[in-house]
């Protein structure tokens, strides 16, 4: 079960859940629930196919995903801050447009409502075979895996220190807990949730980006239960960057563990199911009590 | 005023759909059709025949259960997101109890499954309704954990246990006890030509019963009023003297009856046997159903038979023209964001005008 192999999947299997899981604690760090991170990673997903397939290049597709992701975030923010309607009913609609759109579009596009043509995915990182010895040992290191699996590792450094080293986490952190207070001392609570919002969508698009790229082609409904995977390893983790990571190394190997023993006579269904009940354990506070930011889900 | 308030209850949605038809015709112009043509073949395709409406109200049958569920749990405060594992539990329940049952006389073993498949759906919603109840856990996180556990259990137990011997497909064998008519042989009888084949049946009238049932608990029932008075004011009602735990918890139980009822329909007036993942999201419409339904039974019946309409226009759509059934999808996403902005918007102003009368009532008592 600790075989190497599984382990190397695990990551490539945690990266989506790493890039919304981040994306998720941006968001309700700043007060807003995060339900729509399926539809993101789904939307990110589709529009990195449909960029890399037109312009060949798989990292323009990634940034594709990167706005694709911030687009449909921008309705949920609009929806849920300007109009200050319910965010779990405004996640639940972005799910269903993203779900409806997508596949719609799929059809439109490439006259299949079930998947796309394979496209290109990210060359790995190296240097060049002819600078010798040096330049393979670092290839075997680094081009080992897609260039997104270290940028969303890298991610988790950036996110915690954001969060918890700069003024704009402080912020962010404050709105989330007590809007009042911020709005008191001046800081625009709209433009602060806005921005974790956005941001969420950025990163979520980027996981879904990985997602597709990483399987080379779009297919229908992908994203398959990943964004609330991602808010349980939110959950898990405590809304902190290096918790989440922690919670989303453990969810993908559960999810490798799970595609290795398929096939085999062994129930993978009950495998599947441990970061749910992860989850429900952690919310009632049997392993340390999982503690929502304060002012989440109230308009503001 | 209160008058002025219930139709503009009505109006909002009513625009909301008026909007995304008109969002979704943009769609289908976009991509060079005539919107006009779309719509006509769908609502053709829906209304055109006899087949066609019997079709919609099978289609709209399962959106109501999983409609009620939602709306039932929203007047209580309670967002109910796990409709979908609480219907698979149910469903499962009920077919487990439809083999352990074989050849039972029909009158005893319908309403036993229809029982086992409220009880099902209503034990899988009551541990989250006791996590918020006991540990103030938010019920959403709780049910879409929820959704998936139930969906990978049955998956389980269909798959490893329960499967028929022999075949590739995960499914029970058929289920032979309790199996509820279909309405074609009775409808054509009193000389509506319903084909044969259509596969609405009996379930509908269960779907109907259960409108009456959820309107008559929350406007005629002690338990109801309880349920209506913690939704809108969980404070208030403790003060009150409700006890505003065990309303919660007994809010979820009948939620998560109502979304096993979905069994009713799909094992034992459709498909007599528990198939592998056959929901498809029916839960999560469930949702869309009653946000368009603004939460009230009435409300969620139109809403379920728009759905209904929909989905069986959609595939004529597929058929006949180049546009993919894809697009209802999006025009009942667009729908559901319209209708939460309206809301948001409506309330608003009614508030403002609220405030603008007092203001002059004030004014003039002065």
């Amino acid at each position: 079960m600790f075989e190497l192999v599984v382990l190397d999947s695990a990551l490539r299997m945690a990266t989506p859940l790493i890039f919304a899981a981040l994306g998720g604690i941006f968001s309700e760090r700043s007060g807003v629930i995060n339900i729509a991170l399926e539809g993101i990673l789904l939307t990110g997903a589709f529009a990195s196919v449909v960029v890399t397939y037109y312009t060949g290049d798989p990292w323009a597709g990634a940034f594709a995903g990167v706005f694709a992701g911030m687009l449909i975030s921008l309705i949920h923010a609009i929806v849920s801050i300007v109009f200050r309607a319910d965010q779990i009913v405004s996640g639940v609609a972005i799910n269903l447009l993203a779900m409806g759109a997508t596949q719609f579009l799929t059809w439109i596009i490439w006259g299949s409502s079930a998947n796309s043509p394979p496209v290109q995915g990210m060359a790995h990182w190296g240097l060049p075979e002819s600078w010798g010895a040096i330049a393979r040992g670092v290839n075997a290191v680094i081009g080992h895996y897609p260039p997104l699996v270290y940028i969303a590792l890298a991610s988790v450094v950036v996110a915690q220190v954001v969060l918890f080293r700069t003024p704009f986490g402080l912020r962010l952190r404050a709105t989330g807990e007590h809007p009042e207070a911020v709005d008191t001392l001046g800081v625009s609570v709209v433009r602060m949730r806005f921005s974790g919002v956005l941001l969420s969508g950025a990163l979520a698009g980027l996981g879904g980006a990985f997602l597709a790229l990483n399987t080379h082609q779009f297919v229908k409904n992908m994203s398959a239960g990943r964004g609330y995977i991602a808010l349980a390893a939110m959950i898990f983790g405590k809304w902190n960057p290096i918790g989440a990571l922690g919670a989303c190394l453990l969810f993908g190997y559960a999810e490798a563990v799970q595609m290795g023993l398929q096939g085999r006579d062994v129930p993978t269904q009950f495998v599947q199911m441990i970061p749910y009940v992860l989850t429900m354990v952690a919310l009632v506070g049997v392993i340390g009590r999982a503690r929502p930011p304060a002012a989440i889900g109230k308009p503001y | 005023m209160v008058r002025w308030n219930r139709l503009a209850g009505v109006l909002s949605p009513l625009v909301a759909v008026a909007a995304a038809f008109l969002v979704g015709g943009l769609v289908v112009l976009a991509i060079g059709e005539s919107p006009i043509r779309i719509y006509a073949i769908l609502f053709r395709g829906a209304f055109g025949s006899v087949d066609g409406v019997g079709h919609v109200l099978f289609n709209a049958c399962p959106l109501i259960f999983a409609g009620l569920a939602v709306a039932f749990a929203f007047r209580a405060g309670l967002f109910n997101i796990g409709g979908e594992g609480q219907l698979y539990i149910g469903s499962f329940v009920c077919a487990w109890a439809g083999l352990a049952l074989v050849g039972v006389p029909a009158w005893i073993a319908i309403p036993l499954l229809i029982l086992a498949a409220a009880a099902g759906g209503g034990l899988w919603a009551s541990i989250p309704g006791v996590l918020k109840a006991r540990f103030g856990v938010h019920e959403v996180i709780n049910t879409i954990m929820m959704n998936f556990i139930a969906i990978g259990l049955t998956s389980y137990l269909v798959i490893n246990v329960f499967k028929e011997a022999g075949q590739m497909t995960p499914q029970t064998v058929e289920i032979t006890a309790g199996q509820l008519p279909r309405l074609a042989g009775p409808l054509r009888a009193i000389g509506i030509p319903l084909p044969l084949a259509n596969p609405l049946n009996a379930s509908i009238l269960i779907a109907l019963a259960a409108i009456w049932l959820a309107w008559f608990i929350l406007y005629r029932t002690t338990f109801g009023y309880e349920v209506r008075a913690v939704g809108l004011n969980p404070q208030a009602a403790e003060n009150a003297g409700i006890n505003v735990r065990r309303t919660i918890v007994l809010a979820m139980v009948v939620s998560g009856a109502f979304a096993g009822l979905v069994a009713t329909n799909e094992i034992m007036g459709f498909r007599h046997r528990f198939l592998d993942n056959f929901s498809s999201g029916l839960g999560f419409m469930g949702i869309a159903v009653a946000l368009l339904g603004k939460n009230t039974p009435v409300g969620v019946l139109f809403a379920a038979l728009l759905f209904g309409v929909l989905n069986t226009g959609a595939l004529e759509v597929d058929v006949f023209t180049d546009v993919p059934r894809e697009l209802i999808l999006v025009l009942q996403a667009v729908t559901i964001i319209l209708v939460v902005v309206g809301n948001e918007v409506l309330a608003r102003k009614l508030r403002a005008r609220e405030a603008r009368v007092a203001l002059e009532a004030a004014g003039e008592a002065s």
